[in-house]
């Protein structure tokens, strides 16, 4: 497993090199060159097998990795920046760490328009800990719009279960 | 040659592998006073007809546009197959405004030959007398031609019984779910899964020949745009950006893919990906989500959602100029994911229509919107390639569903899967 992960690192840091030539991947460029790499992608994001922690850290408030938003909404909630706050200071206090924030919307409206819904609340979470003292290399975001919801149903329960962004600890 | 490749694509497809969420099809909606019209029985070419019965699926397609009604076969008290044995009087007499009739002819070489023949029993006049030669594996598609002939000479518009359709279909429960890409003529028969992954999948986008598919795949944990060819399968990553690779469209030409892409800043733009060069032009640049581009049919400008005015709306972005893209839905608080119609005159989006959220149809020169749909939660428009229908995803049970819509709102139908929910689903061009 840990070959096949280097490989896939070794191949993806390749990729990326080859990729984009005196540019960092992160920044959709105004017009990128032809890149030699007939697939034209950097992977510089992609992710082999599963990176997910099995158990991160632990404590009331760290225990608690999901953050839930309001409909149409991408500010973080009162009853949240506590939670948010700890993982803040857990993972100043721990610059190897890193999380993926995923985002998510609920079912309503359209799927692409909601995978942007589900990225702006991952960013939200994103600044909050920026500012909190977490590096920018221990965060990383994907949005899932209303792809994979937490629960299924159509009603506003379900709803607001499923407007979250859930911070991941990875490996 | 080129009817040759057509028609061996549809053979590889029917022997790709075993059918996925087979769709039955319902109609749910007719016109109140359906044309009467007598599809008689084909002669048949034994064996290698296969037993497939062309009158059949050339009278559930034309029912299936709820604008004919199709004379029972228990009450044909004669079974002609050609326009000069059709006993007219008889007909007419039963009630019928049109007859079909047609034979099907064995080839040297394997093929058989589809012949069809339209009259009207009204005037005894013989409308039409057209035929097709197809592969057994293709008899299916045959039929569908035929239906599209007899649609176009009796309504006046070129039927889409011949065209494929491509969807998403989802079976299990989150978080445990199963996503298929699948492939299926119109009329849900013959579906094929072209992709099986267990993380989601969406946004499936025809290319303008038909050939090829561009989605959405979270594969990897991100998303990235993969573009696949649907008859040998094979397919290539062509955006896999840090950040939302999202909404691929193709231009008509088929060259280009206009794309949503983020980068790590999560501010959603829409791109323009040269195929062949690889080459990224940026087309929009706002702070707000800028998603959901589509081309219109000369290419010249896109349509997308944006929320810059604060909540989504159409805008539309003239390509080559300098200007900045232009507000085009005023009605409502909620107008995404725009399609434009073949003839560039309209727009299918997603529109909140009292609290639910349902297909309206925009003229583009008047700006008066439609509502279409009459579902609470349906998405995902696209139109036939004749412009007269537009399918869409609803949602039936708490499961999503299919569904076609005529855009006068005359005639519906539905598409549902025997197993789990099917969605996203593209209606794709004719083939040459």
């Amino acid at each position: 497993m840990k070959n096949f992960l280097s490989t896939a690192v070794l191949v993806a840091t390749l990729a990326l090199l080859a990729g984009c030539p005196g540019k960092p991947p992160e920044q959709p460029a105004q017009t990128q060159q032809p890149t030699g790499d007939t697939s034209g992608v950097d992977d510089a994001n992609a992710v082999a097998g599963d990176d997910t922690a099995t158990g991160g850290p632990s404590g009331e408030l760290l225990s608690k990795r999901i953050v839930y938003f309001d409909f149409d909404k991408a500010d973080i909630r009162a009853d949240s920046q506590t939670v948010v706050a700890a993982h803040a200071q857990y993972l100043s206090k721990n610059p190897a760490q890193k999380v993926r924030l995923e985002g998510h919307a609920d079912e309503r409206g359209s799927r692409e328009y909601n995978i942007g819904l589900g990225e702006r609340r991952g960013q939200a979470v994103r600044r909050a800990l920026l500012l909190q003292g977490v590096a920018e290399v221990q965060l990383s975001t994907v949005s899932y719009g209303e792809e994979r919801p937490a629960a299924a149903g159509s009603d506003e329960q379900t709803y607001a279960l499923n407007r979250r962004v859930e911070i991941v600890y990875l490996k | 040659m080129k009817k040759f490749a057509t028609s061996l694509l549809f053979l590889t497809l029917g022997v790709a592998g075993p059918a996925f969420a087979q769709l039955r099809l319902t109609i749910t909606q007719g016109v109140t006073d359906p044309i009467p019209i007598a599809v008689v029985p084909f002669g048949r070419a034994v064996p290698a007809d296969g037993g497939v019965d062309v009158a059949a699926i050339v009278q559930r397609d034309l029912e299936s546009s709820g604008r004919f009604k199709g004379m029972p076969r228990t009450d044909m008290l004669t079974t002609p197959t050609s326009a000069g044995e059709v006993d007219i009087a008889g007909f007419k007499q039963q009630r019928n405004d049109y007859v079909v009739v047609g034979k099907l002819t064995s080839l040297a070489n394997g093929d058989i030959t589809v012949g069809a023949e339209l009259v009207n029993v009204l005037n005894g006049m013989r409308m039409m007398g057209q035929t097709w030669t197809v592969k057994p594996a293709n008899l299916r598609n045959g039929a569908h031609r035929v239906a599209d002939a007899i649609y176009e000479k009796i309504i006046g518009v070129r039927g889409a019984f011949a065209t494929r359709i491509a969807y998403v279909s989802v079976d299990g429960k989150p978080p445990n779910q199963k996503y298929q890409l699948i492939v299926a003529d119109a009329d849900g028969e013959n579906a094929q899964a072209i992709l099986s992954r267990d993380r989601p999948l969406m946004s499936p986008a025809w290319s303008p020949d038909g050939s090829m598919l561009a989605y959405v795949s979270f594969e990897s944990r991100v998303s990235a745009v993969y573009v696949q060819n649907i008859r040998t399968t094979q397919r290539s990553r062509v955006s896999a950006r840090a950040g939302i690779n999202g909404a691929p469209t193709w231009s008509p030409d088929g060259k280009k893919l206009a794309l949503t892409l983020s980068g790590s800043n999560g501010n959603l733009d829409i791109f323009l990906l040269d195929l062949g060069t690889q080459q990224l032009q940026r087309l929009t640049d706002d702070p707000g989500i800028d998603t959901e581009a589509n081309f219109s049919p000369d290419g010249g400008s896109i349509f997308f959602t944006s929320d810059r005015p604060g909540s989504p709306q159409v805008y539309r972005l003239t390509l080559g100029g300098n200007e900045r893209p232009k507000r085009v839905t005023f009605t409502g608080t909620y107008n995404a994911r725009p399609r434009v119609s073949p003839d560039g005159k309209q727009l299918a989006v997603l529109t909140l229509d009292n609290g639910a959220y349902r297909i309206g149809l925009q003229d583009l020169a008047s700006g008066t919107m439609t509502v279409l749909s009459k579902g609470r939660q349906d998405e995902s428009p696209s139109f036939a390639p004749n412009g007269a229908m537009v399918i869409l995803a609803g949602r039936e049970r708490g499961q999503g569903i299919l569904q076609t819509v005529s855009i006068d709102g005359q005639t519906s139908l539905k598409l549902n899967a025997d197993a789990g929910e099917v969605r996203e689903p593209v209606w794709g061009p004719y083939l040459q």
